[in-house]
């Protein structure tokens, strides 16, 4: 039982250990660096070396980008998957199983090596260089669809839709009405989930985007690719670019874990 | 009729944005991949001149393509085999009644909500040569200064860490769900017989969660094959020069995303990576139905 406590203790430590420890470089001067003990305690330094982050590379301009495109992508995500989350969960037309098997599918199919006519058709389209290259093919995804899928079944009653029906609603009206106030719970999960994913995207903005206009993970990989080896630039970064998911994550963990949880009960 | 056309219709309309992004943005690409492939194919030229199977022949030619798919065997295995055991292992210590039970699940996961480019800056850092946190931890047990990204194993073993790290607690939670679906009178009835804790684990959590592990095995297997940010931004932050998409000056850790983003992205040999690409996606298939069927045989050989 000790020993049961002590482990996952040890396991708590080694997850949090990295991200305090980059707090730690982060605040203080990079001659701190070269010590022997090393710098085991913050320094006084942090809002310095931010303020350098926001001098090298366009990180306003970062945030925002990545604000515009996690944010799309997530409230898209959860409205398209709402959608077809009702359509396989609630409606009966024909294909319907097959077409279910086949979204889930598609999860498994290693989309990253298509990535080279991806950007043969982003340049075609003229989308190289903007957010529209990022949101635009991610605005649902399989995981979305079977997410909403799984919770529509088993939390809105189809007694409900019949009533609906009865009212006179249209498939659109029940849709409005009836599935998206009670999908919410589940959507806001989706939701962060998404936002998260998104924020967190790096090798397709990277090939698609330019250091001019970078996402918050290209302006941080940037940093990193300095001439000088400048860790307390590129861990600045890191904690200023993490930190918005960090609030995400403490505000909603728990509920964020049970939406992990709930969409692997498949299996 | 109104209403039967309604009826008819929306459930086809309302599934559709799914089916047509995934054919534009996802099936799409990777088909068109394969055309591309037998194409003299660069961004720059006008002209696209068919060229048959020769990218073929020069990528199969090629050591580095070898030395790629070496590194990414190795990177794969080095991080995942000890991370599902490790997943599985924690998932059944938490799969019971736990004071703290949130706490630890949510230190379990903060590793997976950091990103990529913030995970490998970290770690550059604790690796790093001269004034690394792990190399000051290793001197006290005298082991001199290792240059990780440097040699072929140490790098490996580096980057494997940094996946580990950002995947192990995710995929406990996902064990964990499937755990708790296992009915408790089983672990009741062992304990009474006197089934020791790690015997439970082995003889009834593993085969009754069996389609979960599959399922981790099979999708992280599929990751594993691309692993490409690791070894990319360990290539710039760690100070090991040689360039950004070689893997290390050596090429020591170039993965065989990298080797394609190297071909494609770099050099913008479109037909060529888009080669690489095609034969990595039978390596993936490949490797993916290797372990489907080991997952499936090692549990089945336990009940």
């Amino acid at each position: 039982m000790k020993l049961r406590y002590l482990t996952l203790t040890a396991v708590a430590f080694f997850s949090a250990f990295p991200l305090y420890y980059s707090v730690v470089v982060a605040s203080r001067h990079n001659s701190a660096l070269a010590q022997v003990p090393p710098p085991l305690l913050p320094g006084g330094n942090f809002f310095a070396n931010v303020a350098r982050v926001f001098d090298t590379v366009p990180f306003g301009l970062a945030l925002l980008n990545s604000f515009i495109v996690a944010g799309s992508i997530s409230i898209a995500v959860m409205f398209f998957s709402t959608l077809a989350g009702f359509a396989f969960a609630k409606l009966r037309f024909r294909g319907k199983n097959i077409m279910l098997v086949i979204t889930v599918a598609t999860m498994m199919v290693p989309a990253q090596l298509g990535i080279i006519p991806l950007y043969m058709l982003m340049i075609k389209l003229e989308w190289t260089g903007t957010n529209y290259a990022l949101i635009v093919p991610a605005l649902v995804n399989a995981f979305g669809v079977f997410f909403m899928t799984q919770y529509l079944s088993r939390a809105l009653p189809t007694e409900l839709l019949e009533a609906g029906r009865v009212d006179g609603c249209t498939t659109w009206g029940l849709f409005w009405h009836v599935v998206l106030p009670a999908a919410r719970p589940a959507a806001a999960v989706l939701g962060m989930l998404t936002f998260m994913s998104a924020w967190n995207d790096y090798f397709w903005p990277l090939v698609v985007l330019t250091p001019d206009n970078p996402t918050v993970q290209v302006a941080l990989s940037t940093l990193a690719s300095g001439y000088v080896n400048d860790y307390v630039l590129g861990l600045a970064g890191t904690a200023v670019g993490t930190l918005p998911l960090v609030i995400v994550f403490a505000l909603f963990g728990k509920q964020i874990i049970g939406g992990i949880m709930q969409g692997a009960v498949k299996g | 009729m109104r209403h039967t056309l309604d009826t008819r219709v929306s459930p086809y309309a309302y599934v559709a944005p799914f089916f047509l992004l995934f054919a534009a943005f996802g099936l799409f690409p990777l088909a068109y991949t394969a055309w591309v492939s037998l194409h003299e194919w660069t961004l720059l030229d006008e002209e696209q001149t068919f060229v048959g199977m020769r990218n073929y022949g020069t990528l199969l030619a090629d050591d580095y393509f070898w030395n790629a798919t070496f590194n990414t065997l190795s990177i794969g295995i080095l991080s995942t085999a000890p991370q599902l055991v490790l997943a599985i292992w924690l998932a059944h210590l938490l799969n019971r009644r736990l004071r703290f039970q949130t706490l630890f699940r949510v230190s379990l996961l903060v590793p997976n909500v950091t990103s990529v480019v913030a995970v490998v800056v970290i770690f550059s850092q604790l690796f790093g040569r001269d004034f690394g946190l792990i190399n000051w931890v290793l001197s006290w047990f005298g082991v001199g200064q290792i240059d990780w990204a440097a040699g072929t194993a140490t790098s490996h073993l580096a980057l494997s860490v940094m996946i580990m790290w950002r995947w192990t607690g995710y995929n406990a939670l996902i064990f964990l769900a499937a755990m708790q679906a296992v009915p408790r009178e089983l672990y009741e009835a062992a304990t009474l017989d006197g089934a020791s804790n790690l015997k439970q684990l082995v003889r009834i959590t593993v085969p009754m969660i069996r389609p979960t592990i599959i399922f981790v095995v099979i999708v992280s297997t599929i990751g594993a094959m691309q692993v490409i940010a690791e070894p990319l931004l360990f290539g710039t932050s760690s100070g090991g020069g040689g360039g950004l998409v070689t893997g290390g000056p050596d090429r020591q850790f170039q993965t065989l995303a990298l080797y394609v983003y190297e071909h494609g992205f770099t050099k913008f040999d479109f037909g060529y990576a888009s080669a690489a690409s095609w034969v990595m996606f039978l390596f993936v298939v490949v490797v993916a139905g290797i372990n489907y069927l080991v997952t499936r045989r090692v549990k089945g050989g336990v009940i």
